[in-house]
Formats: structure tokens, sequence, C-alpha cells
């Protein structure tokens, strides 16, 4: 991305980065079809504040945004362009006035734009009008860091190119968004594949008991700490696909909550799979954060009931024989 | 064969064995059911992932049962050549626990057809698979760091690693052979099916 070469000196549309807070990448909707290769398919890990982004600004909902974990961003346009920061509520600084998140703010030519750090959430998507223009790479220009392919994460100096608007501008002054929640999270989950490789105790555990987000967490997948979560049998899987939202149980009894850089295969059985939606308020949370897990489609929410679920409330839905 | 859901849009099929999984992975390449996005073989399984506005996972199901009582292994669809020099650091480890002696070790490495199962632990690394397995420990530990285009053996697999990574494998040779180029198309010069033919370099 450093070698970006703009049409006309004078008339490129670009943001020169200044700053890059802990961790800022390029993101899409990933590249898909390509995990027989071995390659995941990577893309924004909060795909909802992703797209929100983009239509804040009037783009194609799966345009390039870049994704800045915790903030600290900051960028100089080279252009007057129109930018939205959705996901979670970094502050944006331009001058001396301090901006709120989901909003389409209008950055002059020569103007900075500085992300502060967000009061909640892990990732702020920064789309701008235009869509971010680095080179694409199999179809995407998402970064995946498990695999090494796509765009480095941003540095210093970067000169991030965008690319032309097109249609008009939505013309709006604020989209109404749940933004991340700071307490504790409640994500709906499938159990299997691999429910039958752990014990009921396990199992009660898991829809149940709560599980800490760890610091071991990045955009591969997230380790929670919680109650064991035992195995009924020995042995080892052979390694078989998995998906985003998997939650894999290494062999401490420990799930990890696989997101969108996640390992195209894994050798360790996965006990329930997070639905999509609510992968996307997971990959909102911090470490500290709880976890709660509920079984699709079961109205309770919250605190855990004192007496154990009939067993039958979870098989049927694990095998489709 | 069992059919398990995973989350809510993705099938895993668990089939009793290796040649099994080639056979369905070459029968799903073949003629995809509609509504499948992609179909990911593992040592055991195929997972299926399958776009809900076009079908629906009973229906992705049934085809797939139909399609596994019939689907018999294809031979590979090309076989690429891989110019090997057989002395990986770990070489008289695999001596010492096969019994083999170096020349038998090579033969039985460059004589077997090996064809790719299925990938995964990195872009473009193939696990090879051959009727004629050889069972080999992995390392007691594993590497930091195996360097780009080692060749190694583990349990009944073969592979050749892409890049530089950490890895347990054990080690017995090295090529030159880019096996993964994104400018390439495709740009895994392993994928699953193909056949695999090692060339000794002496």
């Amino acid at each position: 991305m450093r070698d970006a070469s703009p049409a006309e000196p004078g008339d490129e549309r670009r943001l020169l980065v200044l700053h890059t807070g802990p961790l800022t990448t390029v993101q899409d909707a990933g590249r898909p079809g390509f995990a027989q290769l071995g390659i995941g398919r990577s893309g924004a890990a909060d795909r909802g504040s992703h797209r929100l982004a983009n239509r804040l600004v009037g783009n194609l909902e799966d345009d390039a945004t870049l994704e800045v974990t915790l903030g600290g961003l900051v960028v100089r346009a080279d252009h007057d362009l129109l930018i939205a920061v959705t996901g979670a509520p970094a502050p944006i600084t331009v001058g001396a006035i301090v901006h709120g998140a989901n909003a389409p703010l209008a950055l002059r030519s020569g103007e900075v734009a500085a992300l502060g750090s967000p009061p909640r959430g892990m990732r702020s998507y920064v789309a701008v009008r235009g869509g971010v223009r680095v080179q694409a790479v199999l179809g995407s220009r998402s970064t995946d860091l498990l695999s090494g392919i796509g765009p480095d994460p941003l540095r210093v100096g970067d000169i991030v190119p965008i690319g032309t608007a097109y249609g008009a501008a939505p013309d709006l002054d604020l989209a109404a968004v749940a933004e991340p929640t700071e307490g504790e999270l409640t994500l709906s989950v499938r159990v299997g594949p691999r429910a039958d490789w752990f014990t009921d105790t396990a199992m009660h555990a898991l829809l149940h008991d709560r599980y800490e987000v760890t610091g071991e967490s990045n955009r591969v997948g997230m380790r929670l700490s919680g109650p064991i979560l035992e195995r009924s049998r020995p042995g080892e899987l052979p390694s078989e696909g998995m998906v985003v939202g998997a939650l894999q149980v290494s062999p401490d009894g420990q799930p990890t909550l696989f997101l969108a850089d996640h390992p195209v295969t894994g050798g360790y059985p996965v006990i329930a799979v997070v639905d999509r939606a609510d992968v996307d308020a997971a990959a909102q949370a911090r470490p500290g954060q709880h976890l709660r897990f509920r079984p699709a489609g079961d109205p309770a929410v919250g605190p855990a009931p004192s007496s154990r679920p009939a067993k039958t409330t979870m098989e049927p839905s694990a095998f489709i024989t | 064969m069992q059919i398990l859901t995973v989350g809510e849009r993705a099938l895993l099929v668990e089939l009793d064995d290796l040649d099994s999984v080639l056979a369905l992975a070459s029968a799903l390449r073949a003629q995809p059911p509609a509504g499948v996005l992609e179909c990911l073989p593992g040592a055991r399984t195929v997972l299926l992932h399958c776009d809900l506005d076009r079908t629906t996972l009973r229906a992705v199901a049934d085809a797939v049962r139909g399609m596994g009582s019939t689907a018999r292994p294809e031979p590979p669809s090309e076989v690429v050549e891989i110019l090997a020099c057989y002395d990986g650091p770990d070489i008289d480890d695999v001596l010492t626990s096969t019994g083999m002696t170096r020349n038998e070790l090579i033969g039985w490495h460059t004589r077997t057809e090996w064809q790719v199962a299925f990938c995964g632990f990195a872009p473009g690394f193939g696990y090879l698979v051959t009727p004629h397995a050889l069972s080999i420990p992995r390392r007691s530990t594993p590497r930091t760091s195996v360097p780009a285009g080692s060749i190694g053996l583990a349990g009944e697999f073969s592979g050749v690693y892409p890049r530089a990574s950490p890895g347990g494998w054990q080690l017995i040779g090295r090529t030159t052979a880019t096996l993964f180029d994104l400018d390439a198309d495709p740009p895994a010069l392993l994928r699953p099916g193909v056949g695999v033919r090692f060339v000794d370099c002496r």
C-alpha cells in the first residue's frame, strides 16, 4: 500500500496515516472460497458495523474500511473526504471539535481526524466515501493476520488510497444503533458438531455458567476462561474444517471463540457454534468482559436457571439424520 | 456416514476413513449440490458451507447421502512432480523409528503415489496421503521455525511447508518448488485431489 499511485498530483483522494493506535487493518467482506487451499475468509471482525460505516457514506456495503482496534488512529485527509466511524464508539477529534460515532463527517483537505479511545467495545470501523482502495489479494482487501495474506497492518507514514465516490451521498445525520455493551453478553449458540465429546456437566456449564474474555484474544479468536469443559472421551480429533463462531475446546478444557481470521482446520473438538449475527457482538467484547451462551431459540436470557436443562433440548439440532 | 450440523449454515459429513473422504470430496467437486458454497475436506470429514437463500441443510444432507453411497475414489486430476533433496535434519530419527535404510526410505517416498487429501495449517499446505503409508510420530518438541520447502512426515501424512513456520513434523528433505504463489491461478500448487510424485534430486 506504500506504493499507491494515484492518477494526478493534487487530485489524490487519500489519507495519510499519522498514528495507527495498537492495530489498524484494512477489512472488507473477506475472501470466501479458498478454504480448501488453506486460506481462511478473514474480513471485518464485526461485519454489521463495517457495513453500517459504508452505508453512512454511500459506499457499497462491502467496500473496504479501516478496522481500528481500541482507537488511536490519526489520519490527515489529502482531499475533501466524507468519513464515518461505527462499532466501538471512538470519539473523533477534528481541530477543536469532538464528533460522535455513527454519523457521516466531512473532512476538508488538510484536516486531521484523531480517533480517541472508545469507552466500550474493541473495534471501530472507519469508512471513507469512495472506499479504501489498497491492492486486492485473491479478490479481497482484507488483512488476514493468521495466514499473512492481504495488506500489512497500517504503519505511520502509510498513504491509504481512496476510491472515487459514486452515487449520491446519503442524506442523514445519525444512524440509531445499539452500541457495544460493557456488561455481560449473551450469545446464541447451536450445540455441536462435537457435543458428544463432552460430559453432560460440561454442556451444562457451557450453557449456564459464564466465561470471561481473556487477554489472549485477537482477530483469530478469543481465549475464554471459565468452568472446565470436561471431555467424555479420550483421544485426538482428526483435523476437520472450522467455522467462524466455533467454540473449540483445547485439552485444558477452556474454549476459544473463533473470529474472522480463524484457522480453516483444527484438531480440537468444537462443542458449539455461536450464531453468525452474535459473532459481531463477540468481536466487540473486551478482555475481562463476561459471555454467556444460550441455545438458539431459547428465550431465556440472563442469570442461569437453577435446574438442569432436559438433555433433549440440545440433542435434536446436533444430528440432522 | 454421519452428517452433523455446524452452527446455522454448515454441515460436517463424517466418514469412516480417508479413502471415503477423498471419494466424496472428489464427487462434490465434480457435482456440488445446489446451494453449496464451499466444501472443505478434513482427515475424516467434509465440511460444507451452505447458502440458505438457495437451499436448506436438510436438502444438502439428502443430496450428500445419495452421493456418498456411490462415490468411488478417483485417480488424481493431475500429478505434480516435486524435486526433493533427502537431507532433512530428522532423517536419521525416521530411519531409526522405521528400521529402514536411507535408500529404502527415499525409495518409498519417491515411488509412492501421493495425493493431496486436504489443506490446512497454512496457505498451500497439503496433507499428502498414500495407500502405502508409514506411521511416523511427530517430533516430541516442535521446532519454532521450519524453513520453507521442508518436506516432512507425520502420522500417515507427508507434506511440504510452503513458507517458514513453526512445525512438529519430522523433516526428511527439502525442495525449491514454489508451493504457494498469490500471483498464480490457482495460488496453491497442492490442492485436494491433486497427485504428487517426489523426484530424488541426486
